[in-house]
Parts: C-alpha cells; sequence; structure tokens
C-alpha cells in the first residue's frame, strides 16, 4: 500500500506533545518524533504504548557471558598448570573475583553499545526523508506515516496543532 | 522563536552556536602552543627512543627502586581519570545538574589521562614489545597469565577501563557530531557525518539511547571504583612497609578523584576564559568542584592520619621505621610537600570568596597536582628505599632520560587535548540544552 509522509515542524514543547496526543486521539500510530534533545513529557507520551527498551537484556547478557567468561578462563588456565603460587591453591577464588568482575563490566559495556546500534539502527547510512538540519537545533518534528487518502487530514491536524510548518 | 525564558540565558540556539565556533580552523596562539607542546613530545620519544637503545638502566632504576618514577607518573594519570568518570557517570546517576557543562571535557581528559597512563608500563617494562605477553591468548604450550598477580588484575582492570571510558564518551558525542554534522559543508560535513552515525534524533533512536546511556553509567560507576583500587592492589599486595594495609583501596579512589577535580579547573579555567563560556561553566561550577576538591583534600588528610597512626600502633618495628625514615630522611622535602599541597593549601577553599577566584582555583588546582604527584612518589620511592634491610636501603636519582619522557607524557595529554578542543564539541549541546528551559508556546503548562 502506497503511503505519504507528512511532516510536521514544531517550535515548542507543548504543540509537538498536543499534536502526538491528537494523532493518537484519530487513530494515527505510524510516526516518529525528532527532538534536539530527549524530553520527557514526549518521552512519556510515547513509551506508554510500548514496551521498555529491549537495551537493558543485552546488557544483562553481556555481563553474564563476562562473568562467566572471567571465571572460566581463570580457573581452566590455573588448571592447565596446577602451579602453587604465592601459597594459595592453583585455583583460589578470591583474585578470580577481580578479572570476573572486570570482564563483567567490560563485556557488559560492550553488549550495551552493541545493542544501541542493533536496536537504533544505527549507523544509518542514508538520512530519512523526512527530517530536518533543525532538529538537531531547536525545532521539534513529528514524521506521520498515512495513507495517501488521509494526508490532507494529518496536515490539518499538524496546523491546528500548532505547527509552525507542514509539509509533504 | 525558541527564546530565552529568564534573561541571561542562553537559548537552544545559543548553545549550537557557541559550541559550534569552537570547533574550527583555530588561531596561531593555538599552533604556538601545539608546537610547544609537540617538541616536547618529541624529545619524550627521543628519550624513550635512547631508553630503548641503551637499556633500562638510562632511566635510573637500580634495586631497590625498581619502579622509581614511572610507576610514580603512571598511578598519577590512571588518578587523574577517575574524575572524568565520576563527573560522567556518578553524577549523571546522581542527576547532578550542575555537570552537564563540563563532563564532555572531563571525560575527554579520561580518556586521554588512561591513554597517557597506559604508556607507562609499556615505557616501564623496557622491552615494550613483550608487553601483549600479558593478554591471556591461546599458545602451544598452554602459558597463560598468573591470575593471581596484581599485574595481571592492573591489565584487565585498565583495559576495560579504557574501553568503558572511550565507550561513553564516543556515546556521549553521537548527538552532539549530529549537530556539528548539520552546520557544517564540504568534507567536514562527511566526517561528522560518519562519527554522527547518522544520528536523526528520533524518537525510536532515543529511546535506545538514553536507555543505553544509563547503563552505561550504572556500569562505569562501580568500574571507576574498582579500577583505582586494583592499582592500589599491585602496592598492598605487596609485604612492603607502607604498602601492606587494608586502607589503601579507598584511599586511592580518594586520591584519584582529589587529582582529578584539580586537573578538570586547570583545564576549563582557560576553556571558559578562551571560548568565553561564562553563560555555561558559571560561578555555581567553579564553587561546587572547589567543593569537591574540599572535601576529597579532608578525606585524604583523614586517611594520611590513619596512616601515621597505625604504624605507630600496630607496634610493627618496621612499619614505623619506614613512616620516619620519609618523614626525616631523604625524601623528607617530598614528605612534606605532600602534606602541604594536599592538606593544607585546599583548606583555603573554606572561604567562599577564594572558591570563586579563578587565580587561586587555578593555583591551588596546580599545588594539588604537584602534592598528588608527590603522594605516589612518596609511596614508591622511600617506600622501596626503606625496607626490611638496612643493607639494602639506596636512593633514586632521577636521570635526564626518565625526567624527559616523564615531561613528555605530559605533552601527549595536552596535545590530544588541544587538538580534541578544536574538532569535537567539548561542551555537551545536549546536556546543557536539556537542563535550560525548554521552549513552550503556553509557558503556564509548563514545567520548570
Amino acid at each position: 500500500m502506497a503511503t505519504a509522509s507528512v511532516l510536521g515542524v514544531f517550535a515548542h514543547v507543548d504543540t509537538t506533545l498536543e499534536a502526538i496526543r491528537r494523532l493518537r486521539a484519530r487513530g494515527f500510530v505510524d510516526f516518529s518524533v525528532y527532538t534536539p534533545v530527549p524530553v520527557e513529557e514526549i518521552e512519556e507520551e510515547i513509551e506508554s504504548v510500548r514496551p521498555l527498551s529491549a537495551v537493558r537484556l543485552f546488557t544483562l547478557m553481556g555481563a553474564l557471558t563476562g562473568t562467566a567468561t572471567g571465571f572460566f578462563l581463570t580457573i581452566w588456565s590455573s588448571l592447565k598448570w596446577e602451579l602453587v603460587t604465592g601459597g594459595k591453591a592453583p585455583v583460589s577464588f578470591p583474585p578470580f573475583v577481580i578479572i570476573a568482575f572486570e570482564l563483567t563490566i567490560l563485556f557488559g559495556g560492550l553488549a550495551t553499545l552493541v545493542a544501541m546500534l542493533l536496536l537504533g539502527r544505527l549507523p544509518k547510512t542514508k538520512p530519512s526523508p523526512t527530517y530536518d538540519p533543525r532538529f538537531t537545533l531547536d525545532r521539534f518534528g513529528i514524521a506521520v506515516d498515512c495513507p495517501p487518502e488521509t494526508a490532507e487530514q494529518v496536515r490539518a491536524l499538524l496546523t491546528t496543532a500548532g505547527a509552525e510548518e507542514v509539509r509533504r | 522563536m525558541s527564546v530565552a525564558i529568564r534573561p541571561g540565558e542562553p537559548s537552544w540556539a545559543d548553545v549550537n552556536r557557541d559550541v559550534i565556533r569552537t570547533v574550527g580552523m583555530p588561531g596561531n596562539t593555538y599552533f604556538s602552543w601545539m608546537c610547544l607542546v609537540g617538541l616536547i613530545l618529541g624529545c619524550g620519544v627521543a628519550a624513550w627512543a635512547w631508553q630503548i637503545w641503551t637499556g633500562i638502566g638510562a632511566a635510573g632504576k637500580r634495586t631497590p627502586q625498581m619502579w622509581a618514577m614511572y610507576i610514580t607518573t603512571f598511578v598519577f594519570w590512571i588518578g587523574i581519570g577517575h574524575a572524568g568518570t565520576l563527573i560522567s557517570a556518578i553524577l549523571y546517576l546522581f542527576r547532578a545538574k550542575w555537570r552537564t557543562s563540563i563532563y564532555r571535557a572531563a571525560e575527554a581528559m579520561t580518556v586521554f589521562a588512561v591513554m597517557t597512563a597506559g604508556l607507562f608500563p609499556l615505557i616501564h617494562a623496557g622491552r615494550m614489545w613483550f608487553a601483549y605477553w600479558l593478554m591471556p591468548y591461546p599458545n602451544q604450550r598452554y602459558l597463560w597469565p598468573n591470575f593471581k598477580s596484581p599485574l595481571v588484575w592492573d591489565v584487565f582492570a585498565i583495559s576495560t577501563y579504557l574501553t568503558i571510558s572511550v565507550v561513553f564518551f564516543i556515546v556521549g558525542l553521537v548527538p552532539d557530531v549530529a549537530a556539528l554534522r548539520d552546520n557544517a559543508t564540504g568534507f567536514k560535513k562527511k566526517i561528522y557525518a560518519v562519527i554522527a552515525l547518522g544520528w536523526e534524533g528520533s524518537d525510536s533512536q532515543w529511546r535506545h539511547y538514553r536507555r543505553a546511556y544509563g547503563l552505561l553509567a550504572a556500569l562505569a560507576t562501580p568500574l571507576v571504583l574498582s579500577v583505582h583500587s586494583v592499582v592500589s592492589f599491585d602496592f598492598a599486595m605487596a609485604l612492603v612497609p607502607g604498602w601492606h594495609s587494608t586502607l589503601f583501596a579507598p584511599f586511592f579512589v580518594d586520591g584519584a578523584i582529589f587529582s582529578g577535580f584539580a586537573m578538570v579547573l586547570i583545564l576549563m579555567l582557560p576553556m571558559r576564559y578562551i571560548f568565553n563560556w561564562y553563560a555555561y561553566i558559571t560561578d555555581r561550577h567553579l564553587d561546587a568542584m572547589a567543593k569537591l576538591i574540599l572535601l576529597t583534600s579532608l578525606i585524604l588528610t583523614y586517611f594520611y592520619i590513619c596512616e601515621v597512626f597505625t604504624a605507630w600502633y600496630s607496634g610493627d618495628h618496621f612499619e614505623r621505621a619506614s613512616v620516619f625514615a620519609k618523614a626525616t630522611k631523604q625524601y623528607a622535602w617530598a614528605y612534606w610537600g605532600m602534606y602541604f599541597c594536599n592538606s593544607i593549601s585546599p583548606l583555603v577553599f573554606f572561604w567562599r570568596r577564594i572558591r570563586l577566584n579563578t587565580v587561586w582555583l587555578f593555583v591551588i588546582s596546580v599545588l594539588v597536582l604537584i602534592g598528588m604527584w608527590l603522594e605516589r612518589f612518596n609511596i614508591i620511592v622511600p617506600g622501596l628505599g626503606f625496607d626490611f634491610y638496612p643493607y639494602t636501603w639506596g636512593t633514586y636519582y632521577p636521570t635526564v632520560t626518565d625526567s624527559t619522557i616523564i615531561a613528555g607524557s605530559f605533552a601527549w595529554f595536552f596535545l590530544l587535548f588541544l587538538g580534541f578542543i578544536r574538532v569535537l564539541p567539548s561542551l555537551s549541546i545536549v546536556e546543557v540544552k536539556e537542563t535550560l528551559p525548554h521552549p513552550l508556546k503556553h509557558a503556564h503548562e509548563g514545567h520548570h
């Protein structure tokens, strides 16, 4: 199905928020919101209808993998040469905790980075057609994907909500 | 139009403008500084080459002081990094808003300080091309590092710290570099576009970004506390008098934050002046940093007292002798210099007027850096110099080679930092904007 994109550019947080609420009320769900900075009110409004970001699952898995790797590496390699060093048994946990701890953080951090890139679809090689450079300066944008026949309705909705500019 | 809501407060567009103008072709003064720094670095590299050519004796290292100034400076630089992570991760989790205008430069400082510190184990090891032996890697003879050695813990701690700091730094830069990209043209635009990873600030990007940033902060917080603790274990796990102490981990972490804040001030005060950032780095920031220096100084003084007290109270002959020798023998100047710089001089920050006076702030910060370098010197050089057996006592004399390499390390740090401030945004555009009042059409509905 062919879709049209309508972009509304806003100068204020409250008008942007109002437009999001009105779009929702009319049953439009397929839109993205551009903001120069993360704005709590807008985030809350958008996040209310979707599950929490899955980044934390990646972090958890990465961190646990790190802990396991740390203990595995130290224990397994000590068993390769069962040497008593410093009067301690070849497999002695207290020093290995340090290695496991550092690898927990390392793997957890790297997994978080990977999650951010994967889930946020970064790096993005081609800019979205609806992106406007002002969105990193001081303007907010709402890009609505809708069937062409409702584009006019969306345009009117964005304008009345307070958009300073609407384009297709 | 988004305009400043309170008079005198910058608008969002002002923030972009004020940061973007710092990036670009600098003037002659900047290049003169770069040349000077480059020259010192060149001398440092030449001295290192000389040390590799002639052997590690060129660094003046002989028994008993085999660790001497390289490890002193290594610990010093690792410590400098800690304030950056404190500002960018711990204060982030505490939602301390004053951090926003200093965190980017502080974080860059962390990355560069750790990069500088990382050079020293290599320089110190002599044949640094064998440094990879410390890494666990599969090999024919099934030889693995000794995971019970504090030096191997150090390798893991420092490399994790460097990696996570770099990740944190780059993740924070992404939306800011996108702002730079949207303002640039031509070749610059292409470069910034690559660093910005195609960032657009859409809700689906922010959503994962914010989560990831918070989690990275949560991971970096225990990491930063662990790193200097592990560094302190290099000493505390040994039996040398004055080293073998359970006090060392918190003592090192506190000292690290103390010296790191001094370095942040040394970097931020000139930047504020040169970039005319008085609207962003206000008296409030200076006041907060000076207070943190004062607090960490008082904690450090407490540790110094504990150190002397436990040496006396332990009744251990060698512990007592070690403290006595440090305070009265050939290194007494370093011992008392340390007390003056770290415990006495920051006390002037009890006066608010001094906390807001940039000259005082700068001078005290320099003293703190000197004092913290001396502290590590006192631990290592006299520590090794006066151990159990008077026959092995010795005095270390610095050489031209090791002093030049250490001067070179400062040049390396400043070269990286000077490069950074003209290429990347050294003030966080996004975070500063976040703390400013958000543009609202109907002010009564708003927050702030």
